[in-house]
């Protein structure tokens, strides 16, 4: 894990080699480093991160999404980078609005985004440019919405439980 | 082809006189409290259809098929030497619905998986039964949300709801005893006219006609958990 100092390190080596405004800010939180990147430079990014000898985070370990109601713009996708050389982890997130939930996808480099950024297209709808098969992957193909988004209704049948017991007065009858 | 010949168990004189009263009853010489003795002594007396549902009891043979961790249990229950099934007749597991009599749901029904699970229902061949095994199956329990069909008998008639999340196999065992009792007793509890559930077996070639009902019925929860649902 790089520490405070290395991350704003890292920060300034990812603003030289890709572009100025490719790094938004950082963060590091509970001993864990994330970069915040400008989202149409998600690529240029991690492709730095991947290829470059300097950070050899040649490992995705996940991705996946996020949904920030009141704070604006809503949604946070995050990539967890792995290195296997430093045994370090590095996490990368971009935020978008609802309005526009538009990122470039990174299938080329990491192939395992394939099923993870469908999962996030499914349950955010993000939208991954140049994605090759951007499908539903776990809610039914014909389904309306994206169910994980917090302004989403929450669905299922009431339950009656004894908090709420007094709303259906002699319910038992 | 040689014939072997073997010896009648008993002696002689019995053997000749079971031959005797067998060729009397031939004759009708036999009647009245003879004739009752004779036929009492030999057969096992029982009603055609009760002869039936005790041969369809002793030999439930359940479907192969697990959807989430309450199927961990239903191994157990079939596999293992602690509970054995097979003392009950039911522990030849099918991994073919339409060689498989008892549909045990052991898991949470999504709605993705609801018209799936409706379709290899319908695949099964009369008589057939359904044990809706644990919460989620029966009430979609803890995960009362947008993903669940709450409680599979809203698309398929359910004769037996085991409780328990996941249900101890000694539970199951009991579901499936109680299923064999209803079996026995057979109560038409006039569900199969309620869930449409007759005439929907799929045969090869013919589309039956109750197939859009069914579909239909398998559908309506993914339209009541749309986003169009009022919030809770």
């Amino acid at each position: 894990m790089p520490d405070a100092t290395g991350l704003e390190l890292l920060a300034q080596r990812v603003r030289e080699a890709v572009a100025d405004d490719a790094i938004v800010g950082t963060r590091f939180e509970h001993g864990h480093a994330t970069l915040d990147v400008h989202p149409p430079r998600v690529h240029a990014v991690l492709s730095y991160l991947r290829d470059s000898d300097d950070e050899p985070y040649g490992f995705l370990a996940s991705l996946h999404g996020c949904d920030y109601l009141p704070a604006e713009p809503r949604l946070g996708i995050h990539y967890q980078l792995l290195s296997m050389e430093r045994r370090d982890r590095l996490g990368v997130r971009a935020r978008v609005t609802v309005e526009e939930p538009q990122l470039p996808t990174v299938t080329d480099i990491f192939p395992t985004a394939d099923f993870q950024e469908r999962e996030v297209y499914d349950f955010f709808g993000v939208i991954f440019d140049g994605h090759p098969d951007l499908r539903r992957l776990f809610m039914p193909e014909d389904y309306v919405g994206h169910p994980q988004r917090r302004d989403f209704p929450m669905g299922g049948e009431p339950v009656l439980f004894t908090f709420n017991e007094h709303k259906l007065p002699r319910w038992y009858e | 082809m040689e014939v072997t010949r073997t010896k009648v168990p008993g002696s002689k004189e019995e053997f000749r006189a079971k031959q005797l009263s067998a060729q009397q009853m031939l004759r009708g010489d036999l009647d009245g409290q003879d004739l009752d003795e004779y036929v009492e002594k030999r057969l096992l007396l029982s009603k055609l259809n009760e002869a039936q549902s005790w041969a369809r009891k002793n030999a439930i043979w359940p479907l192969g098929f697990g959807l989430a961790c309450c199927a961990i249990e239903m191994i157990t229950v079939i596999g293992s030497p602690r509970n054995d099934l097979s003392r009950f007749g039911a522990e030849v597991i099918r991994f073919s619905p339409r060689q498989a009599d008892l549909l045990i749901l052991s898991g949470r029904v999504s709605i993705k998986m609801a018209p799936i699970i409706r379709r290899i229902y319908d695949q099964m061949l009369e008589p057939k039964w359904v044990i809706s095994m644990g919460a989620c199956a029966s009430s979609a329990g803890m995960f009362n949300n947008y993903a669940l069909v709450a409680g599979a008998d809203k698309f398929l008639p359910v004769d037996v709801y085991v409780p328990g999340c996941p249900p101890r196999p000694e539970a199951l065992m009991y579901g499936i005893l109680k299923l064999q009792d209803k079996i026995t007793k057979d109560p038409e509890l006039g569900w199969r006219e309620r869930y449409h559930a007759g005439g929907t077996e799929e045969f090869g070639g013919s589309e039956p006609e109750r197939e859009d009902h069914a579909r239909q019925d398998a559908e309506s929860p993914s339209q009541d958990a749309g986003p169009d649902a009022p919030r809770r």
